[in-house]
């Protein structure tokens, strides 16, 4: 038995060398996996790039699927979606599991962002890795935007409506623009039919090569953690850290357990709530498209409220454009806004931890009063929240540079 | 290999005319991708002038077509609707409509080539969200001492019964008044305002 055993062993090595020979298989494993080693102090906020590219995975999986019934046409669009949802088997749960996925993109994006603030790792040497990662939200975004036209629903109509109109604003080029955009004088078939194509081939394209980009970044310089702390200033004789252990198999079985809890939660709103009472599907997109009436209250998908109530916050049209761009790509800028020299918020001083904590309340409230009709209380409330976004930017580099910072210790705590 | 002979200052100017040149190629190359995503020749037809049956409305109600994919409202005012319309002059950003879009012969007091007759494209200036029609005395009046007018559900703005717009709302500029001309009592061409004074 032993020698059966030994054989299929020895096959298998044999198979690996054979193709090692051709393909630089055990170089990529070792190189991503085996031998890229991670700070040992990772906690719970370290688990939402995994679970970000588990969703990508969800949503190409339901895409692809989801495809093979839709039928991108004014005409098709919405009885496509209903006859998924009706009479394909299991097709309410492909389309739920993409619906709910694209919110839940968003939490784990928001909350991998979030970490990101909480514990500097956008700062040198890693200022690529953020700007990578920017340029995935912003894509993220864009695919979103893409996505929730195709229902052909009342929002997903005047939702297009509005944001196409954004570009129209811009002096000059608006106009042009924004036809380009459409491909017709109004949203129409026409946009439906590009939207579908962009949703389904070119932005799935640019997240893959984006996701590729950030993770070869990410394994050029290291993850950060949360101390802040360097790993490999501080390496053994083998040139391997001290205080890193090999991502297979330490992070990867910690990354399943915590996948098979995110998908527990997942699957429970796909079950038992995927409307979750209008913020992932807004009732109004139970209605087809009508582009004669638009619904009596409009608002944007619950991941981009917080933008929206800075657009309504300015009273001039153009300037609320430009104020709503700036509020979603300032995140560019955040490694040279940052004077500090520490990273983690563990040892930074209050000036920092303060702004942190009311730009978060900020970014939370004007979410709130992005879904809420414009009154004068709300539109004074969402003026005072906007100065208070953008403040933690702009004033970064003052209150950073005079923040009293704590002494950072050389190596990561047990 | 041997570049001990090679001549340097040939070989970059070489690279940078290859470089220029197929950069031009690759720009050339993008004008069809990009063209291709204006509107096409269909979709130009369909934005072709629609004849409108306006003999059955009624004084006080409103009609909506469509035109180039755009809701068109075509509003027969009464007399009161047309006082009210002069007595808020004070109220409106662009009274007399110097700075909004609409043909020659709408403007005027009543932005219409007939006082009677508003036509009007129902796309809110801000953002293009259609307001809906909220009539005087109604329950649901945007604010008080309303006189009847749109009123935009997306951010507020609100316009008069001539599609002027309301000081302090976000909408920049009137409703815009598209082309059209009466072929025959009762009959109206949106769209087209050829061969008409």
């Amino acid at each position: 038995m032993a020698n059966i055993e030994k054989n299929i062993i020895d096959g298998l090595t044999g198979l690996r060398d054979w193709v090692d020979d051709r393909f630089p298989l055990m170089q990529n494993w070792n190189e991503h996996l085996a031998k890229y080693y991670a700070p040992k102090n990772f906690n719970f906020w370290y688990y939402f790039g995994g679970f970000a590219l588990l969703i990508f995975a969800i949503q190409i999986l339901t895409g692809i699927w989801l495809t093979m019934n839709y039928k991108p046409s004014a005409a098709d669009a919405f009885a496509s979606v209903e006859y998924i949802m009706r009479d394909v088997s299991w097709g309410w749960l492909i389309r739920y599991m993409h619906s709910t996925g694209a919110s839940a993109f968003f939490i784990v994006i928001y909350l991998h962002m979030f970490r990101a603030l909480l514990y500097g790792s956008y700062k040198k040497p890693r200022e690529l890795l953020w700007l990578s990662g920017m340029g995935l939200y912003l894509v993220l975004m864009a695919e979103a935007f893409f996505g929730y036209l195709l229902p052909w629903g009342q929002m997903s109509y005047w939702g297009a409506q509005v944001i196409i109109s954004l570009f129209g604003a811009l002096p000059f080029i608006g106009d042009t623009l924004s036809l380009w955009i459409r491909g017709d004088f109004v949203v129409s078939d026409v946009t439906l039919n590009r939207f579908f194509s962009l949703h389904v081939i070119a932005f799935p394209l640019l997240i893959f090569g984006l996701i590729g980009a950030h993770i070869l970044a990410l394994h050029e310089v290291g993850s950060n953690n949360p101390d802040g702390v360097e790993i490999k200033k501080n390496k053994n004789a083998e040139g391997i850290p001290v205080d890193g252990i090999p991502f297979h198999p330490y992070y990867t079985v910690k990354d399943i357990f915590g996948a098979t809890v995110f998908l527990i939660f997942f699957f429970g709103v796909v079950f038992f709530m995927p409307e979750m009472n209008g913020y992932f599907l807004e009732h109004a997109n139970f209605i087809p498209a009508n582009p004669l009436k638009t619904p009596e209250h409009i608002a944007p998908v619950w991941y981009f409220t917080p933008f929206y109530a800075i657009l309504r916050a300015v009273p001039d049209q153009l300037g609320g454009v430009i104020a709503m761009g700036l509020a979603t790509n300032i995140f560019l800028l955040l490694p040279w806004l940052d004077r500090s020299p520490v990273k983690s918020s563990r040892y930074r001083g209050w000036n920092f931890r303060c702004a942190l904590t009311l730009f978060v309340i900020s970014f939370f409230i004007l979410g709130w009063l992005g879904m809420q009709p414009v009154t004068p209380l709300f539109t004074w409330m969402a003026r005072f929240f906007s100065l208070v976004y953008f403040a933690f930017f702009l004033l970064m580099p003052f209150y950073t540079a005079i923040d009293n910072d704590k002494s950072v210790p050389d190596r990561v705590r047990d | 290999m041997d570049n001990s002979n090679v001549d340097k200052g040939r070989r970059r100017f070489l690279t940078a005319a290859a470089t220029v040149v197929g950069g031009a190629g690759a720009a050339a190359g993008a004008v069809p991708f990009i063209a291709t995503m204006t509107p096409s020749e269909k979709t130009k037809a369909i934005g072709a002038p629609v004849e409108v049956d306006i003999s059955k409305l009624q004084p006080g109600e409103r009609m909506i077509e469509k035109w180039q994919g755009k809701p068109v409202w075509i509003l027969r005012r009464t007399q009161e609707m047309l006082d009210d319309i002069a007595s808020q002059n004070e109220a409106v950003s662009d009274p007399a409509s110097e700075s909004s879009s609409q043909p020659e012969y709408a403007t005027n007091e009543f932005r219409a080539r007939e006082d009677e007759y508003l036509v009007v494209i129902g796309i809110c200036t801000h953002l293009g969200c259609s307001p809906s029609f909220v009539l005087k005395d109604g329950d649901n009046s945007p604010v008080v001492d309303w006189k009847g007018g749109f009123f935009c559900p997306c951010h507020g703005s609100r316009f008069d019964l001539a599609g002027r717009v309301f000081k302090g709302v976000p909408a920049p500029t009137n409703l815009v008044i598209p082309p059209y001309k009466f072929i025959s009592p009762g009959q109206l061409l949106i769209g087209d305002d050829s061969e008409a004074a």
